[in-house]
């Protein structure tokens, strides 16, 4: 009731202000009107009522303010005049809330970006129950880590007792087919356990079962929720329904949930059980159960750690036992490594995140910085208003309320755009994010980080804006009033003068990552990757349908109907109007091909029988190496003459031929790649070396051979084509050329060579660009610091400076001691700089390319960048200070 | 005269409020000479206190103000007690009572 009538009451006196306002004064006039009244009845005068009225109540005015400001709504319109008063002051000082609000935006918003995305990356826990009891398992391979055999995995799975459930995963790319064009989807082949080792059931039908995860059990298939409504628009009947991949057809048993992310492949949209033969598996080694190519994933009983488990396998792989065999490439002996799901995903990207987010709080810090400096001078500037204040009765808690208002009406800003900046941000790294990042779906701005950038920025703008007020109140007034009109140097200026040189090392430390990460891309871009990649079109065909099998009747006969379907689809191709060259290969270099799959083992004729090289095989059609521009050191390349029946030819990489034959000619001499069942390959012709997997990786040895000679045809080829003109203006009709011979197969990827090249750099770009952003951003607000104090200091020596120019320095001396004055706190501040960059700089030695940390040029350039903008930033300062009029200042005073 | 203390006892001013408009409707200046007429001038009103007093008792509900014309036929604000402000002056009164009589209890038994 009473806090009801506090309420009305209140509104009532805010909406109708100046109602209130008359009233209260009318009720107080009254009341002084009557005091009088009462006076002359008592038989005074007029006058004497008058004056003993005004010594007996006071004050009017006094009493009146009393009554008007009382109630909560008299602070609400304290605030808003504080509020209207702040927005006043910040409109007349443009320059400084313009600065201020948009280091404070881009402070914020970078920062609050930065966080959002790696947060899901590194610290979020994954969407998983119990995510942290979810271990990937490798076996460890030279120091790396490695994927394991189908025989290494029942082994573990049988013996382990760690885990309650395991399973294996590897990626599953089938062609679906009874569409309008055929197409590629992306899954992985899965244990029926895949789904309860990461916890998540499927919304819609059911999960595997063991009984389906046998050699040649039913063919089933869960969907993704994307794919389910893509392709059925969601219908909830779908459960039973065939769906034709590889030309067999699949029964969809279950739907995933919307929410559901595969963080072990976030692109994939159906999962299958991967019916593993294990029949044979403990005599027959020749077989897919004991390649080396599986993922292998578990869940933690309750209450085990990783460092118990790791334990446990480490004892299994120490000891094997009988009834489980090993063959010499699934020995275990070099151990197995346990890590956790998620430190597991985040693996291949962690450094490059974590530079990103050092960078960021460079920036955040030096935002800071600049908060503090430009509060600081804006005081400063200030003294003389405070002291003239409260001079007329201002009380130190208004003044300080006052001040808090515009520091927060600042922050409000700032905060707001920093908002826009990092929702801007967000969505553009989502946009620049490197394919490979894992959770990129689960970025979004994050409002803890937000705050947090918010909140501490806020804070420091608060209190560094009323510091100085409390000083100022606190001293006596006179001196403060005298001070402002004497301009001397200011008590804060060492302050100031520490801000800019922490800001200048600050900006030099994230200048230093920008520069070393330019000149290390620098690098990379320069480097030959063997081959023409101008002009250059590839499609990669998969090949798919029961025609390709081998019947038990004919073997062979499947194998050949893909040759001739990939020569009539290259002869197809060559048609094609615009085309200078044309072939395939099975594997194509710089592009996501998993290389491992293509990786063998070569074996040259009277080598030791235990040793062997591994290359990459690449079976290729005749005109591989001159469509892509690959030199022919010597020999001859593959030709039309290397078919079925002619000698197995091959061609070998330059560094292979020498590392093998120092001195020697290779050519005519024999090797087997792969099974040393076959005949041998002759060695034909040497060709100069390619970049596979990356232009930073070096692997350069490798074996072409032609695909008519192969012991299995392969059943995925890329097409590469040299054009004449624009290479991507030409894929329609090179599909349209490939679907003419057989329609039904998918053109699972068509992309220029220039745009495998850009994704095969694009983390480093991603960071590159990143660096370079905040690079810009430190070296603006440094640059803002240094004039900022300078300009200052300038005002404040404007008497010093007219003394010496009556006493007769010159313009150009004048010039050279503001100009020494600035480049002294850039020189201090460089020095610092490099003694704290030479610290960061080695945590971005893992991000770099064939430079040092300590590259020279990068550091030098560096230096003379910084140093050159901050000469540009004392310019003005010191231009201005030559502009001082000595009669008019010494008059001033 | 002048160095004797004259200020309402602390806390004491809504109960002298509510008191003298028990009697009668009045406005500001009326209580406030009521006030001292009534305790022969011990008391001294302060009209700062008294007019935002006057907000606050009318806040909680225990007056209502309407402006009237004076015996004087000038326009005045006058104040008057509701009937929760009546129950609120018994509760003042009891309580007043109760700590004024403990304290003249301790200080006879100091005498």
């Amino acid at each position: 009731m009473s806090l009801w009538r506090q309420l009305t009451y209140g509104f009532h006196k805010l909406v109708h202000h100046r109602a209130a306002d008359d009233e209260a004064a009318d009720e107080v006039r009254q009341y002084f009107e009557d005091a009088i009244a009462a006076g002359e009845a008592r038989g005074l005068s007029t006058e004497a009522a008058k004056r003993a009225a005004r010594l007996e109540l006071g004050n009017m005015t006094v009493v009146r303010e009393e009554v008007r400001t009382y109630g909560w709504e008299s602070t609400v319109r304290t605030i808003g005049s504080d509020l209207r008063y702040a927005a006043r002051q910040l409109r007349s000082h443009l320059g400084f809330t313009v600065v201020s609000a948009l280091t404070l935006a881009l402070g914020i918003g970078a920062s609050t970006a930065i966080f959002s995305a790696v947060d899901p990356i590194l610290f979020e826990p994954l969407p998983y129950p119990h995510a942290n009891r979810i271990m990937t398992v490798w076996t460890s391979g030279q120091g790396a880590r490695s994927e394991l055999s189908f025989g290494n995995f029942q082994e573990l799975a049988r013996r382990s007792h760690s885990f309650e459930s395991m399973t294996i995963f590897e990626p599953w790319q089938p062609a679906m087919t009874g569409g309008a064009e055929p197409e590629r989807l992306d899954g992985q082949a899965v244990s029926a356990s895949f789904l309860q080792v990461l916890g998540i059931a499927p919304a819609l039908g059911r999960d595997f079962q063991p009984s389906e995860d046998v050699f040649g059990g039913p063919k089933v298939v869960i969907v993704s929720n994307r794919l389910w409504q893509r392709l059925f628009r969601g219908d909830r009947n779908v459960l039973g329904r065939p769906i034709k991949l590889d030309g067999d057809n699949f029964v969809i048993i279950g739907v995933m949930p919307r929410s559901f992310d595969d963080v072990l492949s976030s692109s994939a949209d159906l999962w299958t059980p991967a019916q593993y033969d294990t029949r044979q598996i403990e005599k027959d080694f020749a077989t897919p159960a004991w390649g080396n190519h599986l993922r292998v994933a578990g869940r933690l009983r309750p209450g085990v750690t990783r460092a118990q488990a790791t334990e446990d396998l480490a004892q299994i792989a120490r000891t094997p036992w009988p009834e489980f065999a090993r063959p010499r490439w699934a020995s275990m002996r070099r151990g197995l490594i346990v890590d956790s799901l998620q430190d597991d995903i985040a693996h291949a990207v962690k450094p490059a995140l974590l530079a990103v987010l050092g960078a960021v709080l460079l920036v955040l810090a030096i935002a800071c910085v600049n908060v503090v400096n430009l509060m600081l001078a804006r005081s400063e500037q200030r003294r003389g208003e405070f002291a003239v204040r409260a001079a007329l009765g201002a009380s130190r808690v208004r003044i300080i309320r006052q001040l808090i208002t515009e520091s927060l009406l600042l922050a409000a800003l700032g905060g707001t755009l920093g908002l826009g900046v990092a929702v801007a941000g967000v969505r553009a790294l989502v946009a620049l994010s490197p394919p490979g990042l894992p959770r990129v779906d689960a970025i979004t701005v994050d409002s803890l980080a937000f705050a947090f950038a918010f909140g501490i920025t806020t804070l420091i703008g608060v209190l560094t804006g009323v510091i100085p007020a409390l000083h100022v109140s606190r001293e006596d007034v006179q001196p403060a009033l005298q001070q402002s009109s004497r301009r001397t140097a200011g008590g804060h200026a060492w302050t100031r003068r520490a801000l800019v040189v922490t800001e200048v090392a600050l900006a030099l430390v994230l200048l230093v990552g920008a520069g070393l990460l330019l000149r290390s891309m620098r690098r990379l871009l320069g480097v030959d990757p063997g081959f023409n990649t101008a002009h250059l079109l590839t499609l990669q065909v998969q090949t798919s349908g029961h025609q390709f099998d081998d019947p038990p009747s004919a073997p062979g006969a499947g194998e050949n109907i893909r040759r001739r379907f990939f020569r009539q689809a290259l002869e197809a191709v060559r048609k094609v109007p615009g085309i200078e060259q044309a072939a395939f290969t099975s594997l194509l270099p710089l592009s996501d091909d998993p290389s491992w799959v293509s990786t063998y083992g070569a074996h040259f004729e009277n080598d030791d029988p235990q040793s062997g090289h591994n290359v990459f095989r690449y079976a290729v059609s005749p005109g591989y190496c001159q469509a892509m521009g690959i030199p022919l050191i010597s020999g001859r390349c593959i030709d039309e003459h290397d078919t079925a029946t002619a000698l197995p030819a091959a061609l070998l990489s330059e560094s292979l031929a020498r590392s093998q034959f120092p001195g020697q000619n290779p050519i005519g001499k024999r090797l087997h790649v792969g099974p040393w069942n076959r005949p041998w390959y002759i060695v034909v012709g040497v060709v100069g070396d390619v970049k596979q997997t990356s232009l930073a990786i070096d692997e350069p040895d490798a074996a072409y051979l032609s695909t008519e000679q192969t012991w299995f045809a392969d059943d995925t080829l890329s097409f590469v084509i040299r054009t004449r003109g624009d290479a991507a203006a030409l894929a329609p009709a090179i599909k349209n050329a490939i679907w003419s011979v057989d329609r039904n197969q998918p053109v699972v990827r068509a992309a220029t060579m220039d745009t495998l090249l850009a994704v095969t750099n694009a983390q480093r770009t991603f960071v590159l660009i990143l660096f370079e952003a905040f690079g810009i951003v430190a070296l603006a607000l440094a640059a803002v610091g240094i004039y900022g104090v300078l300009a200052g200091s300038v005002v404040e020596r404007t008497r010093e400076i007219g003394v010496r120019a009556a006493l007769g320095a010159s313009r150009g001396n004048i010039l050279t001691l503001i100009l020494r004055d600035g480049m002294r706190l850039t020189a201090f501040g460089i020095l610092v700089g490099i003694c704290a960059a030479l610290f960061a700089s080695r945590a971005l030695a893992t991000l770099l390319y064939g430079i040092s940390y300590l590259d020279a040029s990068a550091w030098l350039g560096v230096i003379a960048l910084l140093t050159a903008v901050a000469g540009l930033a004392c310019w003005t300062p010191a231009w201005r200070a030559t502009r001082v009029d000595p009669s008019v200042t010494l008059r001033a005073e | 005269m002048s160095d004797s203390n004259t200020d309402v006892i602390q806390g004491t001013l809504d109960m002298l409020i509510l008191k003298t408009l028990s009697l009668e409707p009045l406005h500001g200046f009326g209580i406030a000479r009521r006030v001292e007429q009534i305790s022969r001038d011990v008391f001294k009103v302060n009209p700062g206190s008294l007019l935002t007093a006057l907000q606050r008792l009318e806040r909680a509900g225990w007056l209502d103000s309407e402006w009237r014309q004076t015996e004087n036929a000038r326009r005045a604000k006058f104040y008057r007690l509701t009937r929760s402000g009546k129950k609120q002056l018994e509760i003042e009164t009891a309580d007043w009572t109760r700590r004024s009589s403990a304290i003249a209890r301790l200080l006879r038994q100091e005498g």
